[in-house]
């Protein structure tokens, strides 16, 4: 198949960007998005140009590392899809694709398509753990949990923290990642201990940080690559609340 | 020829550790203070050993590839992790753990090693419960387990089929916790490009590439963990991810570290069969399917033949005219048998002409039965984001017509030489998870290598760094200015200018694709003398073309993806070879290294205890020059050595 | 503690959402008070002389001003920091809200706002006498609110004006009710779809409930 494509160009932090048109022709259905970029990029090599800078590791799904707003949508349109699973019998032979960078203050574009998403890295480090060390812990079957718990507190744990829900927010609000974390732990009786402390230093950093105030539009939950709910925004308003109340 | 060391203590075999422990020499918690510690990579291996050393007071610098320390390659492990907890109660021990590790590796590793794995095995369950990790669990509550290839009993913990990405995340959450309380500086988009020794032979820092600015950076420590995993992207298409490399290892055998066991790399049966020449990488199905899953070819050759052509489909072939031929060859273990002889089996069948997919080289590995004895809910709960994954790369719905998969490269159980603590021959130079060849011999057991990366993480090189670095709290700060540091920053520099002034014409990958072929083809799963020794001379040849016509566009600073690749891709050249030459070498076949010259009449892999029970750990005696061998002999006092058999308990 | 001004991100939320509850049952109340027209005109004069009747009732109003007035205070200053949020926009960017009303909470509350404040013109300044020539009295010589309002919606053009801007309410009324909930903690996902359907019903019935009254006037009268 035959495609155009708009492609954001920045070559530094500090440059002005815009978009390029390109063609990629002869692409295979069967080829990843990624990989019909690698296509692209070959070319443009050849031809003595700069190849498209983006990111991208596993190609599995499951790092988080590729990013890429495709025709409106974080990660394409295709649900449930990171970019590097996206394949390219989703696009019509002929069509125009643009793609953009994510979008939000806290995660400025490197280069190209590159964005910095050392935000989220962040949020964790502000409280997004168990203060356990190494040794010195019970065994592991000393502390049952109900199964509903451990499947909620695992469905929440599944975020691989892309940056998608950020995109994807008008307000670039990152609530369904700092839920998804909140959620994980609060669900946990090895989590409840630090619960308050957790939620109210890991919002405030993401305040801090820049990141939009979330208006409960749901795009996030709509894009997530791995389906994260909102009713995980839902409980950590309320620990929020219970947290803030004492 | 050098005799080595392993240093494994003296004592039984179940004391060795607990010996080791309670002699070795420790840093008091002020002098810890005083103490650098580098740690590359922040996989399982690398982020937990950061973290707990961080815990522990020492000053811990991390570098990780990725923009984030979550996103190391670890995090793509699905199926499970072992440990010899005995929850289902159906008889295992840390015996048998260790037992079935050391035959699953095929008698290739050393017994100390794997013994003090089994151990704190269930340490590590333990540790990632009071993380947070969400393990499955049953309605009682208590922890669900799952079996795995190469095991009678039931140990493998799991989270979904995402089992090390939750791993990941625990030892993610507490090398974030550490960096917040500043014991742990982390450094990420950065790529290690060489270690810096001293005169005295130490290990004392490296030279960084920063990724964003393309600025080569030093730092100095008085000890560096290298856990940057394995060398698996030597043939281009594996399940790695696209940045796992092999040149942080490379670099320091270069520097003098032993390359051991190159040639032992597991080839995972369960793979989604390659598709296209523009292909990037090869998805792993998890093992796990294999506990459900039946595989299976067709008996007749015109049958494979009329699928290959699009004619047939596989639910038209009759429960008669399929061939379970693991179950058939295996009865005991049947689809449960370790990676290796899976991988082989199907290779065998592909090769004598019953592979199916357009390119004949598949099998099928089918579900339908368990769908109809447990419900699809059942197997959707169990494997439905595998099957998500598989319908959304191959566009087949798994559900109604069976999974194709071939076996693609997927560890490497060979790495940097270590010994019981995990310390290289270069002094202060330590080696974790699959970076180093530890534990697991000639074949990886499935859901051992998050074990392993954790075990060595979280429970072994706090302790064992730390008895190295009790002498060296009177050293004082390590000073990054020397001649030493000078020397090696030059080196990479120069390299560098080498690759970016040669501007040919052919693109990096297009040499890596190459280096691929070469590899999967002789250096893969049936190897022989005439290929191996084609494959080095063809590897050669190669390079040299490499660094005559290679196209490295851009300049040196800032993000240059070719120039990251190039200085990979130039690391894997050199490693392919001695690779080759390793497998030439070893005059039998064991584990994940099958030699077409050395089978049994039944085509199982026959080992030559005699002449081959030892530890392959090559020395870099410079770019020309043949490389020299040198031999852990490997002695097994607790186990009696026997043929692999798979076909009876 | 917070680093943005005024409250954290999610105690703002919770103002937002606090102050939505409390507007939203004051339109529960003026819809009924209003459909009272519908009945007959002194049903409605009683009613909107017991409004003004109590000095409790009277100090209630200004905490409805206050409510008011927070809710669109912070309506601002989240939307401000909204947009600082994502300083470069999108060239293409498709409807990802699955609330799609929530797209536009802004833009429909500003409206709503210079309704509000010609909705006050037009009845609650007059009858403070603070413009126009005063409420028409009745043959009692008591205020006829009722025919103040028979009078206003007795011009077609302004009949329509008024309809436009309670459907750009019901807009806003549709997000708004299960939003609040949502902000509150109060999703689960056994009764979400209730909620979901509640805040639907709500904004239709709300819509229903003002429009029908300025229709069935302007009908009658033509």
């Amino acid at each position: 198949m035959n495609l155009k494509l708009k492609i954001w160009r920045q070559a530094s932090p500090q440059a002005k960007g815009k978009f390029v048109d390109y063609e990629a022709n002869n692409i295979s259905e069967d080829a990843s998005f990624l990989e019909m970029i690698d296509i692209l990029n070959d070319e443009l090599i050849e031809k003595g140009d700069d190849p498209i800078a983006f990111d991208h590791d596993c190609r599995e799904g499951i790092c988080g590392m590729c990013s890429m707003f495709i025709n409106g949508h974080p990660h394409g349109s295709q649900k449930a899809t990171t970019t590097c699973q996206l394949h390219m019998r989703k696009f019509k032979d002929g069509e125009t694709i643009v793609v953009e960078p994510w979008r939000a203050k806290p995660f400025p574009v490197i280069k190209d398509l590159v964005v910095d998403r050392s935000a989220f890295d962040e949020i964790i480090q502000s409280g997004g753990y168990i203060s356990t060390t190494t040794g010195g812990v019970p065994d592991a079957n000393s502390i049952p949990i109900q199964k509903e718990h451990a499947d909620l507190a695992m469905d929440a744990a599944a975020c691989i923290g892309c940056g998608a829900c950020v995109a994807a927010c008008k307000n670039a609000s990152a609530m369904l990642f700092v839920s998804a974390k909140v959620s994980q732990f609060a669900l946990l009786p090895q989590g409840k201990v630090e619960a308050k402390d957790r939620v109210k230093s890991m919002v405030a950093k993401m305040d801090e940080l820049g990141f939009g105030n979330c208006t409960n539009t749901y795009a996030c939950e709509a894009e997530c690559p791995k389906e994260i709910s909102i009713t995980n925004i839902a409980r950590m308003n309320r620990h929020f609340i219970g947290a803030k109340l004492g | 020829m050098t005799k080595i060391d392993s240093k494994v203590p003296k004592g039984p075999l179940a004391e060795k550790w607990t010996i080791y422990k309670e002699h070795q020499n420790l840093v008091n918690p002020a002098n810890k203070r005083k103490i650098d510690i580098i740690v590359v990579g922040t996989g399982l291996a690398g982020g937990a050993a950061a973290a707990s050393l961080g815990e522990m007071g020492f000053n811990v610098k991390v570098f990780c590839i990725q923009d984030s320390p979550r996103r190391a390659h670890s995090i793509a492990a699905q199926g499970g992790i072992n440990a010899a907890k005995n929850y289902p109660n159906d008889g295992d021990t840390i015996y048998r753990l260790f037992y079935d590790t050391i035959k699953g590796g095929d008698y290739r590793s050393r017994e100390g090693n794997v013994y003090r794995l089994s151990q704190v095995s269930n340490n590590i369950i333990d540790q990632c419960v009071a993380q947070g990790v969400p393990f499955a669990r049953e309605y009682s509550g208590y922890l669900a387990n799952r079996s795995f290839g190469g095991a009678l009993v039931s140990r493998t913990f799991y989270a979904r089929g995402q089992t090390g990405q939750q791993l990941l995340l625990g030892a993610y959450g507490a090398l974030s916790k550490e960096i917040k309380r500043g014991s742990v500086k982390l450094f990420t988009r950065r790529e290690m490009v060489d270690l810096v020794l001293m005169k005295d032979g130490r290990a004392r820092g490296i030279i960084v590439r920063n990724l964003h600015t393309g600025e080569l950076e030093r730092y100095g420590a008085h000890a560096v963990l290298l856990a940057t995993g394995g060398y698996g992207n030597v043939f281009f298409l594996s399940t790695n991810a696209m940045t796992s490399n092999g040149s942080a290892a490379w670099r320091a055998y270069k520097r003098g570290a032993y390359f051991a066991n190159p040639c032992f790399v597991q080839i995972h049966p369960t793979c989604i069969p390659v598709h296209g020449d523009y292909q990037s990488k090869l998805t792993l199905m998890s093992e796990s399917l294999r506990n459900d899953g039946r595989i299976w070819v067709p008996k007749k050759k015109e049958d494979a033949e009329k699928i290959r052509k699009g004619e047939l489909s596989p639910n038209d072939i009759s429960e008669e005219n399929r061939d379970y031929y693991l179950e058939r060859r295996y009865p005991a273990f049947g689809n449960l048998v370790p990676r290796d002889v899976a991988s082989r089996a199907a290779k065998e069948r592909c090769d004598a002409g019953y592979g199916v997919g357009k390119t004949g080289l598949a099998v099928y590995l089918d579900l339908s039965d368990a769908i109809n004895r447990l419900g699809k809910d059942v197997i959707e709960a169990r494997y439905g984001n595998l099957f998500d994954m598989y319908e959304r790369i191959v566009d087949d719905n798994p559900y109604k017509t069976p999974m194709m998969i071939y076996p693609a490269i997927h560890y490497t159980m060979g790495g940097l030489w270590v010994d019981y603590e995990l310390q290289s021959n270069i002094p202060g130079l330590f080696v974790g998870g699959e970076a180093n060849f530890s534990d697991h011999g000639a074949n990886r057991l499935g859901a051992s290598a998050i074990m392993q990366g954790l075990s060595d993480g979280y429970f072994v090189l706090p302790y064992t760094m730390q008895n190295y670095l009790a002498d060296q709290i009177t050293v004082g700060p390590i000073p990054t200015d020397t001649v030493e540091f000078d020397e090696a920053e030059k080196s990479v520099r120069e390299r560098i200018d080498n690759l970016m002034s040669i501007k040919g014409s052919e693109t990096v990958d297009s040499f890596h694709k190459r280096l691929g072929h070469i590899m999967w083809d002789y250096v893969g799963m049936a190897r022989t003398k005439e290929g191996l020794e084609k494959a080095i001379h063809e590897i050669q040849e190669l390079r040299k073309e490499f660094y005559s016509k290679v196209d490295v566009p851009g300049n040196p600073n800032g993000i240059n993806l070719e120039l990251e690749k190039a200085l990979r891709v130039s690391d894997f050249l050199e490693l392919g070879e001695l690779m080759a030459r390793d497998a030439l070498h070893r005059n039998e076949s064991a584990g994940g290294h099958f030699r077409l010259e050395y089978q049994t009449p039944e085509g199982e892999a026959l080992r030559n205890d005699k002449d081959f029970m030892y530890v392959a750990a090559w020395e870099y005696q410079g770019d020309d020059k043949e490389p020299k061998l040198n031999k852990e002999e490997l002695e097994y006092e607790n186990i009696e050595v026997k043929q692999r058999n798979y076909k009876t308990t | 503690m917070s680093s943005k001004p005024f409250y954290s991100s999610i105690t703002k939320k919770i103002i937002m959402s606090l102050m939505g509850f409390f507007l939203l049952t004051f339109l529960l109340v003026h819809v009924s008070l209003n459909s009272l027209l519908l009945f007959n005109k002194e049903w409605f004069n009683a009613g909107a002389h017991f409004m003004g009747s109590t000095w409790y009732i009277q100090a209630f109003q200004w905490v409805l001003f206050a409510g008011f007035a927070i809710h669109i205070f912070y309506a601002f200053v989240l939307q401000i920091q909204n947009w600082m949020a994502r300083p470069t926009g999108y060239k293409r960017r498709a409807a990802m809200e699955q609330s799609p009303f929530s797209r536009y909470m802004i833009y429909t509350g500003t409206i709503i706002l210079i309704f509000l404040i010609i909705h006050l013109g037009n009845f609650f300044f007059v009858k403070m006498g603070w413009i126009g020539n005063g409420v028409p009295l009745t043959a009692n010589g008591e205020e006829d609110m009722a025919q103040l309002v028979i009078n206003l919606f007795s011009h077609g053009g302004y009949v329509a004006f008024y309809v436009v801007m309670i459907f750009l309410m019901g807009f806003h009324l549709d997000h708004a009710l299960q939003s609040a909930f949502q902000s509150l903690g109060l999703n689960h996902p056994t009764y979400w779809g209730f909620i979901k359907g509640l805040s639907r019903v709500y904004a239709i019935v709300i819509t229903l409930g003002f429009i029908i009254i300025p229709l069935f006037i302007y009908f009658k009268n033509v």
